[in-house]
């Protein structure tokens, strides 16, 4: 046990955050600059990312020696966990933001441009002729022509995908907490294999909509919502299968203990949370 | 277990580090809160003087000074540098430096994320200032950013979007640090319903920005795509609608309103007891009520939108549940009219300042009411009536419960008493111009003058002219302000005791004047 | 071109709850009960205060403004009454000694259930209103209204009338920053256009507002009526003016840099007035087109 259990622990001072903000600078500057049509804004970016991989490898090390080396005690591991909580709470309020825009749009905008509720005039003398449906790209069919993805193939293939990674990730907690290091590695590597192919099916769904379906970003709400959806989910299972891939790495290491495997329960929750977030998109999304 | 001999593992240290490395690379709560509220100050300077450059505009009709772009360019900044450059930066400035204290922890829960959470708001304000000297100048179309105007922004559009994405960031992290401080650093014995008031408001408040942060951060992310990717979620021809972002910008936008009151209610509910000498009244029902203020924050943001043609249940809907939040705002102004009862009052300056929040922030409470009555508000939408409103709420409001913990804690930051004759004149001479300034913008509102204009018609001149005269002397006022904090720093005062007032609550009073670096290395015990 | 009132559009517009009948009685309780003081200080053109207007449901929003003004007072009166006696009479330098009661269950209750039922009370009347204000059927004009940046397009449905509105000549040459013109000198400075809107009295106005770039507000004070022109969408509104007369008003959205320069300027005529108006409008227009 460690000694610390009676007292606050309190960490030294660290440079780690004053990099991560330079990066974001960079990143954030870069960005913007790349937008408003100048090339070198793309590198200024690259910098940035640089600099933040380089910031969050130091920072997470650093968290990393220090509970290898038995220094937290089990004030700080719940402090870990309350963040963790709390940070993924407000990702749900994140996709909330486009969730409610799609709400919006499909019962509330599309419909008035239709006529409904106190917009008869505006379709009679705006959009006239226009009918409210679902999927649209609007009145002025921005983007022209498209099709809607629909919920079989390859989005059922996902919802599979992801729902089996779930099992996997759980199979792979349980052998770590009654120490069957060979089952962990194997589900956790199963787990994280399917992660990816899950973005890889994801990618080809994409080159498939903007090649042979018309539908992109810019077909209209439809193309929009879609797109924002999947899109920043696709990036945080992105992000989740990449945070898997390091904790296998760790347990190949031979970190984590049955008792204490912080890290390992963070990633599982932001991947079961990353799993949430796609039944409510396969629902909304796809389905109806 | 042998506990002490290993003190010296935990850190290395128990002073703070040496030179600039203490600031960039610092955990400790006392200088990141330092930090804070220095930038803060500064920031209240910037956006301040910009609120000078539009009363110096609007001093008489006609355009003497700015051209029209240029004076949305700083009606657009004044607001956002002072909402999360000034009001937002001080509070959760604040919470550094007391929460631990006040509950007995040995510093933030998650200190060098702490420490992030602070150097991104010198980044993201950069950003932001750095606008004003671009190619079409800076952000032009209010703070509220309603598409499509927002979207006419020249080459500061997107470092504004990232600039507000930053801010997010920066405050996710701030109020994660301070529910996790609050829900697990609390010395054993310090039950919840034991907590200090100013406790329980920055734990509501740190839920409603990881709430609704992240929303306002979705919402700018559309206009960016909107701009730049083809969306077309704000756009009719495309089945979207510019109102939806008025929605959920709102939707971030009411709640934040209460982000930016609810610690100075807190702060307050710990000096009129102090200066009352009497315990807080109903201290229980006072978390219930900021709770509901909390929850009824989220059902009513349309009422900013009584305007735009929404569905008239809609309109029903927004204007009742907004005329029942004065319900829970009216319980804590009674509770605190209750806890002065048959106290034995004395007015030293953060009493002053908290009993000028108390009557100017209810006045400000009473124009918010009249708001909400759907029917009325169209008649006062997007005028000065407005304005009028949210500064009396922001300004004696938030800015005057910073100003009074500034002055009740100041003794306990640096050791020193402040110079109360100072304080008293700075107190009299804000309170004075503050009221000078905004008063006269409620008539102006009323008899017709909208928002957000450069010039006016010349039947609105003389109100303006008195607006524009208050503000100038409450910018002075504010130099004493600055003047009385740097002497005190400096340690230029009568040494403070450890309790400073007479027989205060809390914990903080238990420990010496100034607080040491490291206030509990081992938690304290908790009485009563 | 517009469908008529019978229209079943119209069903969708204005479902039953819409339609509901009025509770006068309640409304006029209230205001006899809570606006006692409100006669005595109805100036109707102060400059303090908002205008009585010229239209029934612009009377009625300043009865209510004041109602909600004369209950905010007299709780400030109350609140403030006794938060001042308490700082005079119950202060340290006086010699007063501190009680130690924290809590009072009674006075909590009573302070919570007073204000709600403040609040039911001026809820009641506010809804009317707002029920109101937004039946526009039956109309006997309508108007559609387009934002632009900076002026305002005015078109009469079914009479052949459109023209647009900007800010009248000589404020415009006032309003520079060098201009060397005396903002004083200049009448209606900012809140003159060179055509105004020209409507009958005693017609049922509609106007359906939109804007053809980004947001506006269309904001007659007179007429009570503020609503967005939003891009894309149609908003409703009506008026009946009762007085012939010029009433000014102003764009009411943030809309860019020449926001503060696009005054409404309605012109309320006898109806034998407005039908010669429409009349020279044709005239003017068959000119202009054998002038081509
Ligand atoms: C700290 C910030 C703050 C606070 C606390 C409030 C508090 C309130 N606000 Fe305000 N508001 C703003 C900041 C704030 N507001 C801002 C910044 C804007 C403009 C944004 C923009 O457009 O740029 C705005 C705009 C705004 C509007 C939109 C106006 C418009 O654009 O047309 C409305 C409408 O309903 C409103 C209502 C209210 C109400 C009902 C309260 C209530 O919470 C007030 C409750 C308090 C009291 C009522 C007083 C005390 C109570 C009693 C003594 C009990 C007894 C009382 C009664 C029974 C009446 N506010
Ligand atoms: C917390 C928020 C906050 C605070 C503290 C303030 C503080 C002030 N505000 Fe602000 N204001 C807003 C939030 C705030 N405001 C918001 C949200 C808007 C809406 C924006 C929009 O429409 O989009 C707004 C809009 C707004 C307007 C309307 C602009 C318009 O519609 O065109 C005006 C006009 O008078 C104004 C004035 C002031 C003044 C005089 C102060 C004063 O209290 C400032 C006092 C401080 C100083 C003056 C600086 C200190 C002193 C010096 C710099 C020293 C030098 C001094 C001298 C030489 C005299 N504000
Ligand atoms: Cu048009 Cu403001
Ligand atoms: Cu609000």
């Amino acid at each position: 046990m460690s000694h610390a259990e009676n007292r606050y622990y309190i960490p030294h001072g660290s440079h780690w955050p004053i990099v991560g903000s330079i990066g974001l600078l960079l990143l954030m500057v870069g960005v913007s600059n790349w937008l408003n049509g100048h090339e070198l804004g793309r590198w200024v970016m690259f910098g940035g990312v640089g600099i933040m991989i380089i910031m969050l490898t130091g920072w997470f090390g650093t968290v990393i020696a220090e509970s290898q080396t038995g220094k937290y005690n089990s004030q700080v591991d719940i402090s870990f966990r309350m963040g963790m909580y709390w940070f993924i709470f407000s990702e749900v309020m994140f996709f909330a933001a486009f969730f409610g825009a799609l709400f919006y749009a499909r019962n509330m905008s599309v419909p008035w441009l239709g006529g409904d509720s106190n917009n008869f005039f505006t379709n009679l003398l705006l959009w006239s002729g226009f009918e409210s449906e679902w999927p649209t790209n609007g009145p002025g069919t921005i983007g022209g022509h498209f099709e809607p993805m629909g919920p079989i193939g390859l989005p059922l293939l996902n919802t599979a995908i992801l729902l089996l990674s779930s099992v996997t990730v759980t199979i792979a907690h349980h052998a770590l907490r009654e120490k069957h290091r060979g089952v962990l590695k194997i589900f956790l590597a199963a787990t994280f294999l399917l992660g990816f192919s899950f973005v890889y099916m994801q990618a080809f769904e994409y080159m498939e909509a903007y090649e042979h379906m018309n539908l992109t970003l810019g077909s209209g709400i439809y193309g929009s919502t879609f797109f924002m959806l999947t899109g920043f989910h696709g990036m945080h299972v992105t992000i989740g299968a990449i945070m898997l891939t390091i904790i296998w790495f760790r347990v190949v290491r031979g970190h984590f203990t049955p008792e204490h495997h912080f890290g390992f329960e963070a990633v599982a929750w932001y991947w079961h949370f990353v799993d949430v977030v796609w039944l409510c998109l396969y629902v909304f999304v796809y389905w109806l | 277990m042998s506990s002490t001999t290993h003190s010296a593992e935990h850190h290395d240290d128990h002073g703070p580090a040496k030179g600039i490395k203490r600031w960039l690379f610092t955990t400790n709560h006392k200088d990141i809160g330092t930090l804070y509220l220095i930038f803060s100050l500064t920031m209240f300077f910037i956006g301040g003087s910009m609120a000078l450059v539009i009363r110096s505009e609007l001093m008489m009709p006609g355009l003497q000074f700015v051209h029209p772009e240029f004076f949305n360019q700083m009606t657009t900044m004044h607001a956002l540098i002072m909402v999360f450059g000034a009001v937002m930066p001080a509070f959760v400035g604040l919470a550094n430096w007391m929460i631990p204290m006040m509950i007995g922890g040995p510093d933030m829960a998650l200190p060098r994320m702490n420490n992030w959470s602070f150097w991104i708001l010198p980044i993201a304000f950069g950003i932001l200032l750095s606008t004003l000297f671009m190619n079409g100048g800076a952000p032009a179309g209010g703070w509220t950013m309603y598409p499509p105007l927002v979207l006419q922004t020249g080459n500061a559009f997107p470092f504004l979007v990232f600039s507000v994405h930053l801010m997010g960031i920066s405050s996710i992290m701030g109020a994660i640090n301070i529910i996790v401080t609050i829900m697990n650093m609390r010395a054993p014995g310090m039950s919840l319903l034991k907590m200090p008031m100013f406790v329980w408001t920055w734990l509501i408040t740190a839920y409603l920005l990881i709430a609704v942060m992240p929303v306002l951060a979705g919402a700018v992310t559309m206009l960016l795509t909107d701009q730049f990717f083809g969306t077309s979620f704000f756009l009719a021809a495309g089945g979207g609608d510019p109102v939806m972002f008025q929605h959920i910008f709102w939707f971030f936008g009411h709640p934040e309103v209460y982000i930016m009151i609810l610690p100075a209610f807190g702060v307050v509910s710990e000096i009129i007891p102090t200066f009352a000498r009497k315990p807080l009244f109903g201290h229980d029902s006072m978390v219930y009520a900021a709770s509901s203020i909390a929850f009824l924050s989220f059902i009513v943001w349309a009422h900013h939108m009584f305007t735009v043609g929404m569905p008239l249940t809609g309109q029903l809907f927004f204007m009742f549940s907004t005329m029942l939040i004065a319900v829970p705002t009216g319980v804590k102004v009674f509770n605190w009219m209750a806890t002065m009862w048959k106290g034995s009052m004395s007015f030293e300056t953060p009493m002053l300042f908290s009993l000028a929040f108390l009557f100017l922030f209810t006045i400000g409470g009473f124009s918010g009411l009249m708001l909400a009555i759907a029917p009325a508000d169209v008649q006062y939408h997007d005028t000065y009536f407005v304005v009028a409103h949210f500064h009396y709420v922001l300004v004696p409001g938030s800015v005057f419960g910073i100003m009074a913990a500034a002055y009740y804690w100041l003794p306990k930051w640096t050791g020193v008493m402040y110079d109360e004759k100072l304080g008293k004149i700075h107190f009299w001479a804000s309170a004075i111009f503050v009221n000078l300034t905004f008063f006269p913008m409620h008539f102006l509102g009323l008899a017709g003058m909208p928002r957000r204009i450069p010039d006016y018609s010349t039947q609105f001149a003389d109100f303006n002219m008195m607006a524009s005269i208050g503000a100038i002397g409450f910018g002075l006022s504010q130099l004493l302000f600055v003047y009385i904090i740097i002497k005190a720093a400096r340690g230029n005062g009568v040494k403070a005791t450890a309790e400073v007032w007479d027989n205060p609550r809390g914990l903080e009073w238990t420990v010496p004047s100034p607080a040491p670096y490291h206030t509990f290395e081992n938690p304290p015990t908790i009485k009563e | 071109m517009l469908k008529s009132n019978r229209d079943p559009g119209y069903r969708f517009l204005y479902p039953k709850q819409y339609r509901q009948g009025e509770l006068p009685m309640i409304r006029k309780l209230c205001l006899i009960t809570l606006g006692l003081l409100g006669t005595s200080v109805a100036h109707a053109d102060w400059a303090l205060n908002m205008t009585k207007g010229v239209t029934e449901l612009s009377a009625e929003t300043y009865d209510l403004h004041m109602l909600i003004f004369y209950v905010c007072c007299a709780i400030a009166v109350v609140v403030f009454g006794i938060m001042i006696f308490s700082l005079v009479q119950h202060r340290k330098s006086k010699g007063a000694v501190a009680a130690t009661f924290s809590h009072n269950t009674t006075a909590e209750v009573i302070w919570t259930a007073i204000p709600v039922v403040i609040l039911i009370l001026m809820a009641v009347p506010s809804a009317e209103t707002m029920v109101r204000l937004e039946d526009s059927r039956d109309p006997d004009l309508t108007v559609v209204i387009t934002g632009y940046q900076w002026k305002w397009h005015y078109a009469y449905q079914g009479k052949d009338v459109e023209f647009y509105s900007t800010l009248a000549r000589e404020s415009n040459d006032a309003r520079g920053k060098d201009s060397g013109i005396d903002v004083f000198s200049v009448d209606n400075y900012l809140l003159d256009v060179d055509r105004p809107l020209v409507v009958p009295r005693g017609a049922k106005v509609r106007l359906l507002i939109t804007s053809n770039d980004v947001v506006h507000a269309w904001w007659v004070p007179k007429l009570a009526i503020k609503k967005d022109a939003v891009p894309g969408y149609l908003n409703e509104a009506w008026f009946r003016a009762e007085e012939s007369g010029v009433y000014r008003g102003q764009c009411a959205e943030l809309c860019g840099k020449d926001h503060g320069y696009m005054p409404i300027v309605v012109k309320v005529v006898e109806p034998e007035e407005f039908l010669a108006f429409v009349a020279s409008e044709h005239d003017e227009k068959a000119r202009v087109a054998s002038a081509n």
